[in-house]
């Protein structure tokens, strides 16, 4: 094989690859993305309910109610404008609190959004950075100065 | 007073890596060998100064010094000694300064042993390290200076997070920094090599024991990293493709695939002007990796203090090092030489097709960790990525990879024969389907998915086996033969053997642990008894009690197997009254062959607790493959060859005073 092949052969190997990376993304982005919402932005956004989604917002005062079991709960996702309620089964994260930032994943049926995670990763602010920005653009960011 | 010693001598470190930066490179390129001299004790000046630095910082946490405002936002009087080191890195001012540290650790290292190396290459090499090191001083004394005072210092400090405190934690920020620090000497030797115009086998041979020591650090500190999210998160999984750990997981599989290509250039001379390409390419993710998790562009226990300012200070070291670096690469590299020509089929060959792979699988990991920042930033609107993206993306790329590396040891240098190789493969072939055959019997009802993963594993093993056996004529030659003849096996062939071993002991347990694991979430009272994969576990009390610097709660779990006593775990909750904050430490029961796991969560002995359990099969295997991985490395790197840095036959070559081979 001549140098001048052998290069070619190279880069047309490594375009090649390029192509399949990009292929493999865009086909699996797809099916796979998970769209951020706020309470707010679910009253005139149609979503899938068979597609998850991400909800974030503030856990409101006094919505948390725990089943006999305990292994089931319900609470409810505000915007401080509008909220929504969550029932999840499984052990809330150490973080969870009713008052503070919190971000659940699952599917939205009928109006009741069923979690099949619930995230409480935070920052010194116990805010997810999400449910600042969403917080942020309606205007009911109080956090800290550091944001 | 010992924090101003610190900061005088941070302020030394700059000032020593300026002149280093600039004097050894005019010197090199008038070949005035005084000029080029300054390069070696000018590392170790600087190497002491900011040893000096962290020593002095050291001190004033371990005796909590809290009129330094640092200390007094990071640690806590109350806190064990180990958290009180530790947490000299636990922060962000803190952690850059062990970033320098470990950078002119490298430089250091590199004046002191590469008395070998050509006089020009060493300094040119020590000049672009230091204008690092000069790019991160001026970083940390402009932006993140961890020696300014408080005024009136508060009675106690604010405490380090508590997820950090752990003593898998404790270690993971040095290693890991010593993994993406170890690339900047790549980087350092690639930058040299572009001014030098000349990349030949020598410039390879160094390389690759710095590339190596990198990666190896790398590969420890990310598993620790993991090793510490399973058994702290409390979630029961290890890998969760958070952007966070995809940074770290990025300059892995570069820095891999540079490991590989180094091989080629050494051997071959062939494959150049790419691993150059890619020694910049590891360390530019790599500086992404710090840009990423230290701009609190990701939300993470990584990210401290969100400062705009810091994050764009990074990305301009970035921009400036990584582009003046791609712009010299454009310059010079098609000037380089054309190396050793080869076959496509050949062992050259199946190392540009693990650089290809290596480098798509990069490149699908980049995509699925910015492409969220990406859409953010232009279109506002918010999405995550998470696992079900790289299972689709990150593992097809793995299967050819993983069935290329039994085949690319088996071929020969330039023009390789692959029927020879696949016929050599029987072996490969025979435990590939032993072990699908195997697990599919086991279970038969289920998915293929690991039935595919372990035949994979059996596939990689088989064929690494086998390589090695051949190698040393085992059944083919006399025994005693065989075992002189691996005596005399240099020991990087013994460091890949290992680690491709590693890597298919590590397949299985990814492989066993998303397909079979299983979780019990239950509400337990004292005395509550459940049942998992065969085990069965009894809540018999919690207790509170009282740690150092938290309250906890802490249960008993008695596991049984039929009917008969084999442990007692004890899970934790533990709360932080300094911080508020909670965290739970799981407890787990290992066997080799799975993990239970043991969660306790939430409640009270009227209303019960929240307890979680998992069965976590083969799990042990991922840590144990990747210490054997490093392991690995470890060996390869006591390769006599790469010790020296030079060949063999040039060894004994009589080194002047000046620490300069005769011929120089």
């Amino acid at each position: 094989m001549t140098p001048k092949r052998r290069r070619l052969t190279m880069v047309g190997l490594g375009l090649l690859m390029v192509a399949t990376a990009t292929t493999l993304a865009l086909n699996a982005f797809e099916d796979t993305l998970v769209f951020f919402y706020s309470p707010t932005d679910l009253i005139d956004t149609k979503t899938n309910p068979k597609k998850q989604i991400r909800v974030g917002g503030l856990v409101e005062e006094k919505s948390l109610l725990k089943s006999g079991d305990g292994l089931s709960v319900s609470f409810t996702i505000t915007d401080l404008d509008n909220s929504l309620p969550v029932i999840f089964n499984g052990a809330l994260p150490d973080l969870f609190r009713e008052g503070q930032g919190v971000v659940a994943e699952g599917y939205l049926v009928d109006g009741l959004f069923q979690a099949k995670h619930v995230l409480a990763k935070h920052d010194e602010n116990y805010m997810p950075k999400e449910v600042a920005d969403s917080l942020k653009k309606s205007g009911k960011w109080k956090g800290g100065s550091k944001q | 007073m010992i924090a101003e010693l610190g900061h005088y001598a941070l302020v030394l470190a700059l000032l020593i890596a300026l002149v280093q930066t600039t004097v050894p490179l005019y010197g090199a390129a008038k070949n005035d060998f005084s000029l080029m001299g300054v390069a070696q004790p000018a590392a170790t000046a600087q190497f002491i100064a900011i040893a000096i630095a962290f020593g002095a910082l050291t001190h004033a946490y371990v005796t909590s010094d809290f009129s330094v405002i640092n200390v007094a936002e990071n640690s806590h009087s109350l806190k064990p000694l180990l958290y009180k080191i530790s947490g000299v890195w636990g922060n962000h001012e803190g952690s850059m300064i062990l970033w320098v540290l470990i950078l002119a650790l490298f430089g250091f290292a590199v004046a002191q042993f590469g008395i070998h190396l050509p006089p020009t290459l060493k300094a040119r090499v020590l000049s672009v390290q230091a204008s690092i090191g000069v790019a991160f001083l001026g970083f940390i004394l402009l932006t993140s200076n961890p020696f300014l005072r408080l005024d009136p210092p508060p009675v106690d400090g604010r405490d380090l997070n508590p997820l950090l405190q752990d003593p898998g934690l404790a270690f993971h920020p040095p290693m890991l920094y010593l993994g993406y620090v170890g690339f900047s000497m790549a980087f350092s030797f690639a930058v040299a090599a572009l001014i030098e115009g000349r990349v030949d086998p020598a410039w390879a041979r160094w390389v690759r024991p710095w590339t190596l020591a990198a990666w190896i650090a790398l590969t420890a500190g990310i598993t620790l990293g993991s090793w510490w999210a399973y058994y702290e998160l409390g979630w029961g999984g290890w890998w969760y493709w958070d952007p966070v750990e995809n940074a770290s997981f990025m300059p892995w599989l570069s820095g891999t695939a540079l490991l590989h290509s180094a091989v080629v250039v050494e051997k071959r001379d062939a494959l150049k002007s790419w691993t150059i390409l890619l020694a910049i390419l590891t360390f530019a993710l790599s500086l992404m990796g710090t840009f990423l998790v230290r701009s609190g562009v990701l939300t993470s226990v990584h990210a401290f203090a969100v400062d705009p300012e810091r994050g764009l200070y990074i990305l301009a070291i970035l921009v400036l090092f990584v582009g003046g670096a791609l712009i010299m690469f454009a310059l010079r590299a098609p000037s380089m030489k054309l190396g050793g020509l080869f076959q496509p089929i050949s062992r050259e060959g199946g190392l540009v097709m693990n650089n290809l792979l290596l480098s798509v699988a990069t490149a699908t990991v980049f995509i699925g960790t910015l492409y969220p920042l990406f859409l953010d930033a232009t279109t506002g609107q918010k999405v995550s990525v998470g696992p079900p993206f790289f299972n689709a993306t990150f593992v097809p790329v793995m299967i050819p990879l993983v069935l290329l590396m039994a085949i690319g040891p088996m071929l020969a240098w330039k023009r390789g024969d692959l029927s020879a190789a696949m016929s050599r493969l029987w072996f490969a072939v025979a435990l590939s389907f032993g072990i699908g055959i195997f697990v599919f019997w086991l279970h038969s009802n289920e998915p293929l998915t690991p039935v595919i993963g372990f035949a994979l594993a059996g596939w990689l093993a088989g064929g690494t086996l086998k390589e090695f056996a051949d190698r040393i004529g085992l059944f083919r030659d006399q025994l005693s033969k065989s075992l002189s003849k691996a005596r005399r096996l240099p020991r990087s062939a013994y460091g890949m053997t290992l680690a491709h071993l590693g890597l298919s002991i590590f397949i299985c347990g990814a492989v066993a642990d998303s397909a079979w694991r299983t979780e019990v979430v239950l509400n337990a009272k004292e005395r509550d008894k459940t049942s998992i994969a065969g085990f069965e576990a009894q809540l018999e009390n919690v207790e509170r009690l009282e740690g150092p610097n938290y309250h906890l709660e802490r249960a008993t779990v008695v596991i049984r197997k039929n009917g008969k006593y084999v442990t007692s775990v004890f899970p934790e909750r533990r709360f932080y009254p300094v911080q508020q904050m909670p965290t739970t430490e799981a407890a787990i029961y290992t066997t080799l062959l799975a993990d239970v796991y043991v969660s306790l969560g939430e409640g009270s002995k009227a209303q019960g607790w929240t307890l979680r359990l998992w069965y976590n099969p083969l799990i042990p295997w991922i840590w144990a493959g990747c210490l054997i991985m490093v392991l690995g490395g470890l060996v390869s790197l006591s390769d006599r060859r790469l010790r020296i840095g030079t060949p063999l036959k040039r060894a004994h070559k009589k080194v002047q005073a000046n620490g300069l081979p005769e011929n120089a």
